[in-house]
């Protein structure tokens, strides 16, 4: 059984998607707990398969229909993309729980059955991405998980559909410059399979086609995570859309773009290749300096809470990407253990403000005011992911900004740990104005105790709670425990020859 | 090394009051003011518990969680550390008596709050005290950087908001120097623990490690207020009293100076400095701390300001010890962190405690106060002696000693400095003494005695007559002079 964990992965989600949608039209009850179920085997399988991995050290091949690679499509688990399939199956999971009381509100009843439809074929392109050791594979789930992605966003409020068809024309960019990097490699060396190609490229290294096409991959891949100056799309999308899909999309998708970076630059092409032959990472470290500062000066510009955290993600992507740009095993493991933390971090920081907004009916920043005591499990949310994200011990942000510092100092690249501190600096005015407003109340400004009382909250239901109180107590555990996480999984994560 | 729970229990103590004091919340405010005294009680017995080990000579680790290669969360226990904790855990006791007393009184808000952040800003200050290495002691400095600022604003006027802004954009830029210095000590040496007399030497690059040195002090400096980084700390008055004796005495600035020794005496260690030379530099720096804090106390009208120059002035006398590198100029550091301590607390709780009964905060108004709380102003006389240097005060001890030390490296410059310090202290702080006994009051001359409630005049009783034994007896119950004696042997070797 456990052999095939690794398929079940994509397998149970794409499936019970159309189930979902099917029983949906008749019965639409069964479509949360069929959801949930189907996210729940989907943590079993990923943390079985990176279980397998862990105790026997080496990684789980699998190959579809039994044909064997290079022909067939191959779904590969190993160390890397073993911890980040569990971290979406954690994360999918609390997310798709506490959307419930959410989706009652935001979708009409009608739109449940696609939505949860979607939802899971969301994930199900999210895992395929991470799971697939095929190029082309991973261009199709690439696409299923993006044209979800358009969908869901499209239901959200106001000038959602807008922001959703801007985010389909820079997301199909993006993907033709990716299917046309693939259509390269394959021209040069007639093979689609990553570990193939591992083999086959090294002696066409100086080829100009080669050269072409990690070009169009790269930037293709950019596109999708968001990576400055190609990030236009996301913080229109993502603040417009709806909060129950914005806890979704917004920690996971553009971290599986990173995820997907690691892999082309450093095991399907060769460290040696990506770092020295040709300075591709250190370029990469130089653009993400500048995104780290950009977005996070155009994340101090916002007034709407959401907002800001879309731009906060653009300045996570940098943190990773300068992790690559330092290319030595210190950076590279802080750019793993950061793409990982950074699921958990915004994945908590969007349940807070996707309840703020539902409950506290408010989504500015200088609404917040008495949030503390209407809200008070949600306002020590939003502090922890806050501390996280600004990198305070012992919560997991500051470790894998550790990390990243290390590997900045140790490739003498000064430039590129400055632009971490600065970042984390610029990172804790903003949260520290939030947190003013959140726990501030001027009490003796008469005008201000009137309007604050007239804010009440709504009770927040359980299925709401008990999920951020999680993610909550993740971010904190991944940070205490960062040393076993490290020493275990990452340091073999990292491709040998970096 | 021993390994042994208690300097986890130690820091598990007021983490686990935090939480209480959570839990039970403003309904039931006396159970959550027990909870507060359980839990410094307990952090006290627990610190108290590993003294006699640590005189005997034995170094108490406790591993928390390993982090990687050569480093790991990690609590050990030696003099130094001993000294800083004592002092901290033993003065939460006094505070948060004298916290009670003062918050009922002035019926202030948020006191759920204030007991939390209280708490988990003890949690940090004994972790840093008890840290094996510096990452574990950057991350109870942040923890206490981030606990104290919500103390700062604890008003929530617009002036304590802003006050607490600068408080945090200080001391969080502070932070992230310090990572910087931290990370790269860490690329050089592959170690961060601890060591007496330093590890980084012959590591680096003299140059580099002249940087890594700046960027290690410019960065715990700022929370130890060295000029000119030191603007945080008056704007930072407009706190309520206990939260100033928390950030003068207890912890914060406490825990910056205590970090600026250990990066001087354990992570480059005196032999590394003078190859460096490094110290001069260092050594020239908080002199015009020393002086220029002095003379801007003297021009102070606000109480707690004027108080708040002089802990500037005091620190930078701390650090200046310490960066002469002698013997006796060390253990005058190393005493004069704790007397300090006790010194400073005793003036911020009297002036908490004119502000109480008498809403006075101005020097200028305090005429003829001396009649109406004879107590309080007793009490502030003992610690304004202390600060001067005048026996039978500690700090007469802690000053002999550092005096001693610059006579020891030959340095009479920095003796003068030691000596005008002192007379500058003795300028700012009699006229005080003096206009409260001897000058008439003027509004209701002869109202008779009106002291502050118990909770509040008894911690500051309380510690302006441990300023006195300490002097009498600089060994009794904290053992502080036998540890300093413990620490300089470990650093220079026997003697």
């Amino acid at each position: 059984m456990t052999v095939h964990f690794s398929v079940l992965i994509v397998v149970v989600p794409l499936l019970s998607s159309f189930l979902v949608f099917a029983f949906g039209l008749f019965q639409r009850r069964v479509c949360f707990p069929a959801t949930v179920a189907a996210l729940a085997a989907c943590l079993v399988f990923s943390a079985g398969s990176f279980r397998t991995v862990l105790t026997t050290g080496r990684p789980v091949h699998y190959h579809l229909g039994g044909w064997a690679p290079p022909w067939g499509i191959e779904y590969v688990v190993d160390y890397l993309n073993g911890l980040v399939l569990t971290a979406i199956a954690i994360v999918s999971l609390l997310a798709a729980i506490y959307a419930r009381t959410l989706v009652a509100r935001e979708i009409p009843a009608a739109k449940h059955p696609p939505f949860y439809a979607l939802f899971l074929l969301q994930v199900t392109g999210l895992f395929g991405m991470t799971v697939t050791g095929d190029m082309f594979n991973l261009y199709v789930l690439l696409e299923i998980a993006s044209f979800s992605a358009y969908a869901l966003i499209g239901m959200g409020e106001g000038a959602a559909p807008f922001a959703a068809f801007r985010y389909m024309i820079f997301g199909t960019l993006g993907a033709c410059s990716y299917l046309l990097g693939v259509g390269y490699l394959y021209i040069s060396t007639g093979s689609l399979n990553m570990a193939d190609l591992r083999q086959i490229l090294v002696p066409i290294y100086f080829s100009q086609a080669l050269m072409v096409g990690l070009a169009f991959l790269l930037l293709g891949i950019a596109v999708k995570m968001a990576f400055f100056p190609v990030h236009l799309w996301l913080p229109d999308s993502y603040t417009l859309a709806p909060s129950c899909v914005s806890v979704l999309l917004a920690p996971l998708f553009t971290k599986v773009g990173a995820y997907v970076m690691i892999r082309v630059l450093f095991t399907v092409f060769d460290p040696s290749f990506s770092i020295t032959l040709l300075p591709v990472t250190t370029v990469i470290g130089w653009v993400a300096v500048a995104g780290i500062l950009f977005s996070s000066i155009m994340a101090l510009a916002q007034g709407d809470l959401k907002r800001m955290l879309c731009y906060l993600i653009v300045t996570e992507g940098g943190y990773i990407g300068v992790g690559i740009g330092a290319g030595n095993r210190p950076g590279l493991t802080g750019s793993i253990f950061h793409l990982l933390n950074d699921m958990f971090m915004m994945g908590l920081l969007f349940m807070a403000v996707g309840a703020i907004q539902a409950h506290f009916r408010t989504r500015t920043i200088s609404g917040l005011t008495g949030l503390h005591r209407s809200m008070p499990v949600t306002a020590a949310a939003l502090v922890v992911g806050g501390l996280s994200v600004i990198g305070v011990p012992p919560l997991c942000g500051f470790f894998s900004k550790w990390y990243l510092i290390l590997g900045a100092i140790e490739a003498r690249q000064w430039f590129f740990a400055g632009a971490l501190l600065l970042g984390s600096l610029l990172n804790a005015v903003l949260f520290f104005r939030i947190f003013e407003r959140c726990y501030f109340e001027a009490p003796h400004d008469p005008a201000h105790r009137k309007r604050e009382a007239g804010v009440k909250a709504d009770r927040m239901a359980m299925g709401e709670l008990i999920p951020m109180a999680l993610m909550a107590v993740l971010v904190i555990l991944l940070g205490l425990f960062s040393g076993y996480i490290v020493q275990h999984a990452i340091a073999h994560a990292i491709p040998p020859g970096v | 090394m021993t390994h042994s729970p208690l300097p986890l229990i130690a820091v598990l103590f007021p983490l686990l009051g935090a939480v209480l004091v959570l839990a039970t919340g403003a309904r039931r405010a006396n159970l959550r003011e027990l909870c507060t005294m359980l839990a410094s009680a307990g952090q006290f017995a627990a610190v108290l518990s590993m003294l006699p080990r640590v005189i005997r000579g034995q170094t108490l680790t406790c591993t928390m969680l390993p982090l990687g290669p050569g480093l790991a969360l990690e609590l050990r226990v030696d003099p130094f550390g001993m000294i800083f904790a004592l002092l901290s855990s033993f003065l939460w006791i006094v505070v948060s008596v004298y916290s009670i007393g003062y918050m009922r009184s002035l019926q202030e808000h948020a006191q759920t709050r204030f007991y939390f952040c209280f708490a988990m800003a003890l949690a940090g200050a004994s972790g840093v005290a008890l840290s094996g290495n510096l990452i574990t002691l950057y991350m109870f400095y942040e923890i206490l950087t981030v606990a104290t600022f919500p103390l700062v604003a604890h008003k929530e006027t617009p002036e304590a908001i802003r006050a607490a802004r600068k408080y945090l954009v200080y001391l969080l830029g502070g932070a992230v120097v310090v990572l910087f210095a931290i990370a790269a000590t860490y690329c050089l040496t592959g170690s961060l623990d601890f060591v007496a007399g330093g590890f980084v030497g012959g590591s680096g690059s003299a140059d580099l490690l002249r940087v890594i040195f700046a960027a290690f002090i410019i960065g715990f400096g700022t929370k130890a207020a060295i000029m000119p980084l030191h603007e945080w700390l008056p704007s930072a008055m407009v706190a309520p009293t206990p939260v100033s004796a928390l950030l003068h005495a207890v912890a914060v600035v406490k825990a910056g100076v205590f970090c600026c020794l250990r990066v001087i005496l354990y992570v480059y260690g005196p032999g590394t400095l003078a190859d460096l030379a490094l110290w001069t530099t260092l050594a020239g720096v908080v002199s015009c701390t020393v002086i220029v804090a002095n003379l801007f106390a003297l021009t102070q009208d606000n109480l707690k300001r004027r108080l708040a120059f002089s802990t500037i002035n005091n620190l930078a006398v701390i650090i200046l010890g310490a960066s002469l590198l002698t013997h006796e100029s060390v253990r005058g550091a190393l005493l004069h962190l704790p007397f300090h301590g006790f010194m400073k607390i005793t003036l911020f709780m009297c002036a908490g405690s004119i502000f109480v009964v008498a809403k006075k905060e101005l020097v200028s108004e305090l005429d003829g106060i001396g009649r109406r709380m004879p107590v309080t102003m007793a009490a502030f006389t003992v610690g304004a002696a202390g600060l001067v240097g005048i026996p039978p005060v500690c700090g007469f001890l802690s000053k002999w000693y550092l005096c001693l030390g610059a006579l020891e490296a030959g340095e009479i410059l920095f003796l003068s400095v030691f000596l005008a310090s002192a007379l500058l202290d003795a300028a700012y702080f009699f006229p005080i003494v003096f206009s409260a006994f001897f000058k008439p009051e003027q509004e209701n001359p002869g109202a008779g005695v009106k002291e502050a409630p118990v909770a509040v005049a008894a911690p500051l009783a309380v510690t302006a007559l441990l300023c006195l034994s300490l002097f009498m007896y600089p060994d009794g119950m904290f053992r502080f002079y036998t540890l300093g004696d413990l620490a300089v042997k470990s650093l220079f070797g026997g003697r």
